[in-house]
């Protein structure tokens, strides 16, 4: 049984064009790191809230996550609480906003273990020490009686990660962990992510704007956009031969750290928003190859290719060596230059 | 002496700048020189803390060195302070882009008034001139009629940056900084962002002072590039050069730092520690 498991989860507010979230599937087992990668306002955050039963208020639910067997689409308040508290937890962007700045951060850390699991100040107070030195700060006791403010964007991010470990989850749900982080900060963090989920064998799943560092550290990827996951991989297949255009887009967006540097092919237009709907495809207004006629009719449902799911009209014949189809290099280096 | 027959945009020599926090001394940055010739675009590159936004503020006047000069076509920055003409010429020297688009726009006005109104200010008397000089602007930054009546909050995240480069330009800067201009947009619309920077370099002689912590973003926009590590300067050489051979143990960790398939956090994290055994982790 995966640790963590999204079955068509659907997610709806009133008064907007297009469900927030469309059909989710997604899963995370033991030991395993799971990208999902999109824009902003993609639905990765809506995603993430969901493995924790947080949804936003007056939503229509559809479909079912579970979290180690336990689905939390109408889930009673124990059932909620048993996976918030003990199974799942979650790692936000800003670790400056998941603190109070007026309380040290031994009470962050040792409040839930009294609080939720009625352990001593003393014994709160060793295991507190004990994750912190997991995380890497090198001097726990006095970074125990110290304030937020005290500490650096990097070491705060420790802090809350050594918070989420308190109570010994399986799943850790990071949420553009290393965003507000430089990119030697960001590699620390993920150095500490990834001891944790090698040597505790966690499960994780890893929410990021950016594809190069999902690709980096992660076995899956999901490319979600506007609500939909729109290619699921293995990282070296989605690499090596993205098969949907707005994969293929983000790749070309950014600009290589080595090698022959050709102006880059931006994707043109901007990310849909909640008030807009489109009838077929929704990348199709930004979409190089969309077909008029086609991709415009009706949503293109998820379909295996080779070791990916796909969710695009025209993968078969845009990825296919045929004489007729673009060349796989014109598609790999997809998008119309924007205006 | 020979004299050079292009004059600096930017001179920068021996520039200082301390913090004085809860009793502690911080030297945010320590004599710092570069020079700026016309059309050329640097890079300034570093981790959090290493005095980029420092030096950046510097650069158009708002904080003022301890010690060091900065000369803008051959005047000294110092000198642009006093008096309305004093300021409109600080400002035709040097424009700011900021990572936060909406510290240089107006928000209760469409970017179209906002931009007229720089015009105005530096002096543009005719409203038929300034309306065509802001449509050219706009169209510039791939903007066209329908944003430019638009409020900043009605425009997605890229083309608020656009606007607020546009509004930048109006006024014909010698030097354009940007201070991590295109780090929060999503990777689809920056790279619309920079490939307009890559124009703008190339349509005008202005020079680009270019601010972030990502080294691919660098390489794209820049020609040269200048490593900051705690408020000091480590290298300043041509991108490629840095790139293809970093000389300082720093600049080759801020290298090995960047995600790739294969990527080892552990030994970066390792190496880092190793670097600055006494400094706590970041
Ligand atoms: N107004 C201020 N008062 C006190 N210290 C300051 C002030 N502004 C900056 N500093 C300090 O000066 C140093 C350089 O800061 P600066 O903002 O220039 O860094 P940066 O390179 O822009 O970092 P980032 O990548 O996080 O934006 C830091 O140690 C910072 O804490
Ligand atoms: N609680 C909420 N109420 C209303 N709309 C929301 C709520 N949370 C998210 N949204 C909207 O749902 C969409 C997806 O949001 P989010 O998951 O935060 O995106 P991402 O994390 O990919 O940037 C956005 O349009 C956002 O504005
Ligand atoms: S379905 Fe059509 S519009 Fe959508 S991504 Fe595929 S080709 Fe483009
Ligand atoms: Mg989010
Ligand atoms: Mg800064």
């Amino acid at each position: 049984m995966p640790l963590l498991e999204y079955d068509a989860l659907g997610v709806t507010l009133p008064g907007t064009a297009r469900p927030i979230l469309d059909g989710i599937d997604l899963h995370v087992g033991a030991g395993e790191v799971v990208a999902l990668v999109g824009e902003s306002g993609s639905g990765k955050s809506v995603t993430a809230r969901a493995a924790l039963g947080l949804f936003p208020a007056g939503a229509d639910i559809t479909g079912q996550v579970r979290v180690a067997g336990t689905g939390l689409v109408g889930a009673d308040a124990a059932s909620l609480r048993d996976v918030r508290t003990n199974r799942a937890a979650m790692i936000y962007q800003d670790p400056r906003a998941a603190l109070n700045p007026v309380r040290r951060v031994g009470d962050f850390l040792t409040e839930p273990l009294r609080l939720a699991h009625g352990w001593s100040r003393n014994r709160a107070a060793a295991r507190a020490a004990e994750l912190l030195a997991a995380v890497g700060l090198p001097d726990p006791g006095r970074h125990l009686n110290q304030y937020p403010h005290e500490l650096s964007g990097g070491m705060l991010q420790r802090v809350v990660i050594a918070a989420a470990l308190t109570t010994e989850p399986r799943l850790l749900l990071c949420d553009e962990p290393t965003t507000a982080l430089d990119v030697s900060t960001q590699a620390e963090i993920l150095a500490v992510l990834g001891r944790l989920q090698r040597e505790r064998g966690l499960g994780l799943l890893l929410i990021t704007h950016d594809i190069e560092l999902a690709a980096a550290v992660s076995d899956r990827i999901h490319v979600m956009y506007a609500g939909r996951i729109v290619e699921a991989a293995p990282v070296a297949d989605l690499f090596a031969a993205p098969r949907h255009p707005y994969t293929a887009g983000l790749l070309g967006s950014s600009p290589p750290l080595h090698g022959p540097l050709a102006r880059l092919t931006p994707i043109p237009g901007a990310p849909m928003g909640l008030l807009e709907s489109a009838p077929g495809c929704a990348f199709a207004p930004r979409c190089h190859f969309a077909e008029p006629g086609r991709c415009d009719q009706s949503p293109p449902p998820p379909e295996r290719h080779g070791p990916a799911e796909v969710a695009c009209h025209r993968t078969a014949e845009l990825t296919a060596p045929a004489a007729n189809a673009p060349a796989p290099a014109a598609f790999h280096a997809s998008g119309k230059e924007d205006s | 002496m020979t004299t050079d027959p292009t004059p600096a945009l930017l001179q920068v020599s021996g520039l200082r700048k301390t913090y004085r926090t809860g009793g502690a001394e911080v030297v945010a940055v320590d004599d710092l020189s570069f020079t700026l010739r016309p059309g050329a675009a640097l890079g300034i590159v570093g981790e959090s803390g290493s005095g980029k936004t420092t030096t950046a503020r510097m650069l158009i006047g708002l904080e003022r060195p301890d010690a060091g000069r900065i000369l803008v076509q051959g005047e000294p920055l110092a000198d642009f302070v006093r008096g309305r003409a004093a300021r409109l010429a600080r400002a035709k020297a040097v424009q700011i882009v900021f990572q936060d688009p909406y510290l240089s726009l107006d928000a209760r006005m469409g970017i179209g008034a906002t931009i007229d109104g720089a015009l105005r200010l530096h002096g543009l008397r005719d409203p038929a001139a300034r309306a065509a000089r802001v449509r050219e602007l706009l169209a510039q930054v791939g903007l066209g009629d329908r944003e430019a009546a638009a409020l900043p909050r009605h425009l997605s995240g890229g083309q608020r940056q656009r606007a607020a480069i546009a509004r930048a330009l109006a006024v014909e800067p010698a030097v354009l900084v940007l201070d991590e201009a295109v780090s929060a947009l999503d990777v689809s619309v920056q790279a619309q962002v920079l490939n307009l920077l890559s124009d703008i370099r190339r349509d005008t002689g202005i020079g680009l002072v270019f601010v972030s912590h990502d080294l691919a973003v660098v390489r794209y926009v820049c020609d040269e590039a200048l490593v900051l590590y705690r408020g000091r300067t480590l290298e300043h050489r041509p991108v490629a050069e840095l790139l293809a051979a970093p000389r300082d143990p720093y600049t080759r960790l801020l290298l090995a730092s960047v995600p790739r398939p294969g990527w080892d956090p552990d030994s970066i994290s390792s190496r880092r520690r190793s670097l600055d055994p006494k400094g706590l982790p970041a």
